[in-house]
């Protein structure tokens, strides 16, 4: 039986389930852009983009796409009818004025008590915050997706952050490999688990007590 | 009255007189909005000592589109003010990663929104401001925080500008001027937080009262060089279209 569970675009699909009608939804670049490929069901989801894009569609092949449209990850996206383009600081003013619904974000950990490291990493003296820190400390809901262990096999989901926090206790729900997670301050809840992946599995591979639902 | 006549040119005249030293901001985000052509002419007019402001310190070495990084490795950047100092990708190496690990560039790292903020603080006469955001991360650590109706927030300062380079759309001579799509992004919070806004334009600039005044994202009042952006194949678009498109 295999136990790697998820792939990145089932991780992707599974919180995009959680999104309900109406909502305004920011997506991070990776493997949280993919939750925009899922079928919902014709829910009407708006997506904001950093870069002041409220309303863009499917990403554009070549020799299709328009090179003044961008989403924040750079792809050449289309508008959706309703769209609208705003500057950086009305952008801005959306996420921390707490419009956006839920971001979805990756994250290089995640703790026990919700916070969150995702804009530097060990040893590095730059690192990357772009939107990141905004979006985590105003958005209604913070989602956070990443693989469930590091490529040396250690846990990511554990009871306090190693590296810099991007924000503290806002993350309220996690799709890994192995299935989906809520925070509870002492450890993680299982909320579903992928198929094939076993509960003792998950326990070993996460570094914080785990929690039947 | 007669106005001052705001267009330029060529690009080497319009920034031929910025001093060493200077604060300059770049506008652009993923490519729209990126002033190539004006970055081009400040990498050979050669100024020292600045002080950059941009949404990342510039994308991998690529000679045709010049950016920040390219102005890095010319040794004209003392330090940058960005919300990447490190790549968007992990996969990207940037130019400016060597000359920052060396201690011979300095970063100051701000949030996107933050950095959006201070720039439209400075352009709307307002000093400081409290954010919500990086509360409880590094980027708080020794400074100033308020608690207001029971949730804390961190002090920040407004982030003037000598110089502000942009690009847009259209233009007229009076300095108004129209993005088109993601073009906007930060460059008229830029605009307005310069002392001296300089514009790259892509369409033919039109007479004063070719524009709609209901149509203006940045008004000619805080724009004072508009320089024409020359027409394809010649023009920096075209060349990052076919790039792109390979």
């Amino acid at each position: 039986m295999s136990e790697n569970g998820w792939s990145r675009q089932e991780m992707a699909d599974r919180l995009a389930h959680e999104f309900e009608e109406g909502w305004i939804v920011n997506l991070g670049v990776g493997i949280p852009t993919l939750c925009s490929n899922t079928d919902i069901g014709g829910k009407a989801i708006t997506y904001h983009a950093e870069n002041g894009v409220i309303g863009y569609g499917p990403v554009l092949p070549a020799g299709e796409e328009d090179l003044h449209l961008v989403n924040a990850g750079g792809q050449n996206v289309s508008l959706v009818p309703g769209a609208a383009i705003v500057h950086h600081a009305d952008s801005f003013g959306i996420i921390r004025s707490g419009r956006i619904d839920v971001t979805v974000m990756g994250a290089y950990e995640v703790s026990a008590g919700g916070d969150f490291a995702n804009w530097k990493v060990g040893g590095a003296k730059g690192g990357g915050i772009g939107g990141a820190m905004d979006l985590a400390a105003c958005a209604k809901r913070v989602y956070i997706i990443l693989e469930h262990v590091t490529r040396k096999g250690e846990p990511r989901l554990v009871r306090s952050c190693a590296l810099p926090v991007t924000a503290r206790g806002v993350v309220t729900l996690v799709a890994t490999n192995y299935g989906l997670f809520a925070p509870t301050g002492d450890g993680f809840e299982v909320r579903e688990l992928a198929p094939g992946v076993s509960f003792e599995h998950v326990a070993a591979a996460t570094g914080a007590p785990l929690k039947h639902g | 009255m007669a106005q001052p006549n705001k267009v330029f040119p060529d690009f080497a005249s319009a920034v031929a007189d910025i001093p060493d030293g200077s604060v300059i901001a770049f506008g652009g985000f993923a490519g729209p909005g990126t002033p190539y052509n004006l970055t081009k002419a400040l990498l050979e007019q050669g100024a020292k000592r600045l002080t950059c402001i941009a949404n990342t310190t510039g994308g991998a070495h690529q000679p045709r589109m010049p950016d920040l990084g390219m102005l890095v490795e010319n040794g004209q950047v003392a330090k940058v003010i960005c919300s990447f100092t490190a790549a968007t990708r992990p996969t990207d190496v940037l130019p400016f990663t060597k000359y920052y690990e060396s201690g011979e560039v300095e970063a100051e790292l701000v949030p996107q929104g933050t950095l959006a903020e201070r720039l439209r603080s400075a352009g709307a006469g307002i000093p400081a401001f409290y954010t919500p955001t990086a509360v409880g991360t590094e980027l708080a650590e020794g400074r100033e925080t308020r608690v207001i109706n029971g949730r804390e927030y961190l002090l920040e300062y407004a982030l003037p500008c000598d110089v502000a380079f942009i690009r847009a759309w259209r233009a007229d001579t009076a300095g108004n001027v129209q993005f088109r799509l993601a073009q906007r992004n930060f460059c008229p919070l830029m605009g307005m937080a310069a002392t001296l806004t300089i514009v790259e334009v892509e369409e033919p600039i039109v007479a004063a009262g070719g524009l709609d005044p209901d149509q203006i994202h940045l008004a000619g009042i805080f724009v004072q060089r508009i320089v024409k952006v020359p027409p394809a194949p010649e023009g920096l678009w075209a060349i990052r279209r076919q790039e792109r498109t390979k």
